[in-house]
C-alpha cells in the first residue's frame, strides 16, 4: 500500500533516512521506532508530501508522490489521517469545530449529518462531553484525543500516528493505544505509528521497523523484534526493561 | 509558499559571492511574494460561495480596522498637528499662516494619510499576522490544514487580504481627516486663525486627484503588509525563535517596502 523505494532525504549535509526501503500492507498496524532524530516523523512526512525525498520513491498503491501536486496530490492526501505530536488543533476554533472542519471544507454534507458524524467521532475517542470546549482549555491528552478524532472524521484508508502517546499518563497511553488498535481491527484502517514507547510498539504493532542512523536496522513482528540479537534493537528493548522472555500483550 | 525544510545556500568564499547569493535570495523571495500574492487574489472568488470565509474576512477587517482604530487616531491628530505647528511657524514669518490649511490638507492626502496608516498597520496587524501564521507554522496547524487538503492560503491568507484591502483605504481617509482636524485644533489655538478659515483654505486645496493617489497608495500598501506578514508566516522555522525572526523581518520588510513603494506611486502620478 506505502512503499519506500531508496528513499534518501538530507537537510544541508545531514543525512536524515539513507536509501531506507519498506512496505506497509493493507490493514496492517505498522509501527516506527528509533531514537530522537533517527527521522521517524521525516519518514511519515514523506508518506503524505509534507517533505520530498532528494532520491529514491515514495509510493502509496502505484502511484509515485514525489512530485505529485494540486489535484493528484489532493486526491492522495484525502485517503490519510494524520495525528500530530500536538494534536495541531486550530487554537481559536472549539473541539467539535476542529473536528468538523474538514467535513464542511471538503464534503457537502448537511450541518445536521455533520453534526452528527463529528459527535459519533468525538464518542468514539471519549470526548463526548467536550465539544464546546477550546483547545487551551484540554489537557494535552485530550488535545491528541481531539486531533485523531479530526484525523479519522473523514473515514480514511491509513492513518498516521506522530507520537500518539508521548508526553501521556500511562493510562491515556494505553486508552489511545487500544483506540488504535479498534480502529484497525474494527474498520480496517492501515495504521502507521511513530513512537519511542516500545510497549505501546509491541501491544498494537503486526510490525515493527526501528531506524538508526538513517536506515532500517530491523524489520519484524513484534514477536521477532522482542527476541532480536540486532544489538541497536536489544539496546532499545533494555533501556525500557523489555526482556525476550516478556509477555505478549495485545488488546 | 509553504517551506518545510532549512533552505540551502551554497558556500561563499568571498563578499563579492556573498553579495550575489543575497542578491539570489532576495530575488527568490520577491517572485515567492508574488506568486503568494496572485493565489490569495485568485483564492478570492470563493467569497462568492463560502460563508465561513466571508465570516472570516469580517472578522479579520474588524481586527484589522476597528481595532487599530485608537492608535491611529492618536497618530493621525498629532501628525496633523506637528505638521501645522511646523508650517505654521514658517509661514507666520511671511503673515501667510492663513494657508496653514492648505499645507496640511494636501500632505495628509498626499502623503502622510496612507503612509502612516501603513506603518502603523505593519505594526499592529502585520507582526499579529506574521506572529499567528509563524505559530501555526511551527505547531503542525499549517501541516495538519494541507493534509486536510484544505488550501493554506486560501484559508488563512485571503480573508485577510480581502479584510486589509477593503481596510486600509478606508482607514487612510480616516486618518487624513484626523490629520487635519489635528491641524485645524493648532491653526486656532497656536495660529489665532478662525476655524472657517483654516477649513475654507485646507478645502480650497484638496484635490480629488490627491485623494485617489493616497487611496491607491494605501491599497497597495495593504496588500504589502498581508504579502510579507504571510510569507514570514508560512516560512517560520526553527519554533519559537523562528516566529519571533519572522515577525521582526515583516515588519521591517513591510516599512521598506511602504517607503519604497511609496516613492514609486508618487513618482507614477506626480511626475
Amino acid at each position: 500500500m506505502i512503499r519506500f523505494e531508496s528513499v534518501t532525504k538530507q537537510f544541508g549535509r545531514r543525512k536524515v533516512l539513507d536509501e531506507i526501503s519498506f512496505e506497509i500492507r493493507k490493514g496492517e498496524v505498522f509501527v516506527i521506532v528509533g531514537a530522537s532524530g533517527t527521522g521517524k516523523s521525516v519518514t511519515l512526512k514523506h508518506m503524505v508530501r509534507l517533505l520530498t525525498p532528494n532520491a529514491g520513491r515514495v509510493m502509496i498503491d502505484d502511484v509515485v508522490i514525489n512530485h505529485a501536486y494540486g489535484r493528484e496530490l489532493e486526491r492522495v492526501r484525502e485517503r490519510f489521517g494524520y495525528l500530530f505530536q500536538g494534536g495541531a488543533l486550530l487554537a481559536w476554533m472549539n473541539v467539535f469545530d476542529n473536528v468538523a472542519l474538514p467535513l464542511r471544507e471538503k464534503t457537502r454534507m448537511g450541518k445536521d449529518e455533520i453534526a452528527r458524524k463529528v459527535r459519533e467521532t468525538l464518542a468514539m475517542v471519549g470526548l463526548e462531553n467536550d465539544g464546546d470546549k477550546m483547545p487551551s482549555e484540554i489537557s494535552g491528552g485530550m488535545q491528541k484525543r481531539a486531533g485523531l478524532a479530526r484525523a479519522i472524521v473523514r473515514d480514511p484508508e491509513i492513518v498516521l500516528y506522530d507520537e500518539p502517546t508521548s508526553g501521556l499518563d500511562p493510562v491515556t497511553a494505553r486508552m489511545i493505544d487500544q483506540l488504535i488498535a479498534r480502529l484497525n481491527r474494527q474498520i480496517g484502517i492501515t495504521s502507521v505509528v511513530v513512537t519511542h514507547d516500545l510497549h505501546s510498539a509491541l501491544t498494537i504493532g503486526d510490525r515493527i521497523a526501528m531506524l538508526k542512523n538513517g536506515k532500517v536496522a530491523e524489520l519484524s513482528t513484534p514477536a521477532e523484534f522482542r527476541k532480536s540479537r540486532n544489538p541497536a534493537v536489544r539496546e532499545f528493548l533494555d533501556a525500557q526493561f523489555i526482556t525476550p522472555e516478556a509477555q505478549e500483550g495485545g488488546f | 509558499m509553504i517551506v518545510r525544510e532549512p533552505r540551502q545556500f551554497p558556500e561563499t568564499t568571498n563578499s563579492l559571492q556573498n553579495l550575489g547569493r543575497r542578491c539570489l535570495v532576495i530575488i527568490g523571495e520577491t517572485g515567492r511574494c508574488g506568486v503568494l500574492l496572485a493565489q490569495s487574489l485568485w483564492a478570492a472568488r470563493h467569497l462568492l460561495v463560502s460563508r465561513r470565509m466571508r465570516r472570516e474576512t469580517v472578522a479579520q477587517m474588524y481586527v484589522a480596522g476597528i481595532r487599530s482604530i485608537p492608535v491611529i487616531t492618536i497618530v493621525a491628530v498629532f501628525t496633523g498637528m506637528i505638521l501645522a505647528l511646523q508650517t505654521g511657524l514658517v509661514l507666520s514669518r511671511y503673515n501667510q499662516e492663513i494657508y496653514v490649511g492648505s499645507g496640511v490638507m494636501v500632505t495628509m492626502l498626499r502623503e502622510m494619510g496612507p503612509f502612516m496608516t501603513g506603518l502603523i498597520l505593519a505594526a499592529c496587524v502585520g507582526s499579529s499576522m506574521a506572529a499567528q501564521l509563524g505559530t501555526m507554522m511551527v505547531n503542525d496547524e499549517i501541516a495538519a490544514l494541507e493534509i486536510m487538503s484544505i488550501d493554506p492560503v486560501r484559508f488563512l491568507m485571503t480573508p485577510r487580504m480581502v479584510a486589509m484591502l477593503v481596510m486600509t483605504p478606508v482607514l487612510s481617509f480616516y486618518t487624513c481627516m484626523m490629520g487635519v482636524l489635528g491641524g485645524g485644533v493648532v491653526a486656532m489655538t497656536q495660529l489665532n486663525l478662525k476655524w472657517s478659515q483654516y477649513m475654507v483654505n485646507a478645502m480650497d486645496f484638496a484635490d480629488i486627484k490627491d485623494l485617489y493617489v493616497g487611496l491607491f497608495k494605501s491599497v497597495i500598501f495593504g496588500a504589502t503588509i498581508v504579502t510579507v506578514a504571510c510569507y514570514e508566516g508560512f516560512t517560520t522555522e526553527q519554533g519559537a525563535v523562528g516566529v519571533g525572526m519572522a515577525t521582526r523581518r515583516s515588519v521591517i520588510s513591510a516599512f521598506l517596502l511602504i517607503l519604497v513603494l511609496g516613492y514609486f506611486v508618487t513618482r507614477i502620478f506626480y511626475n
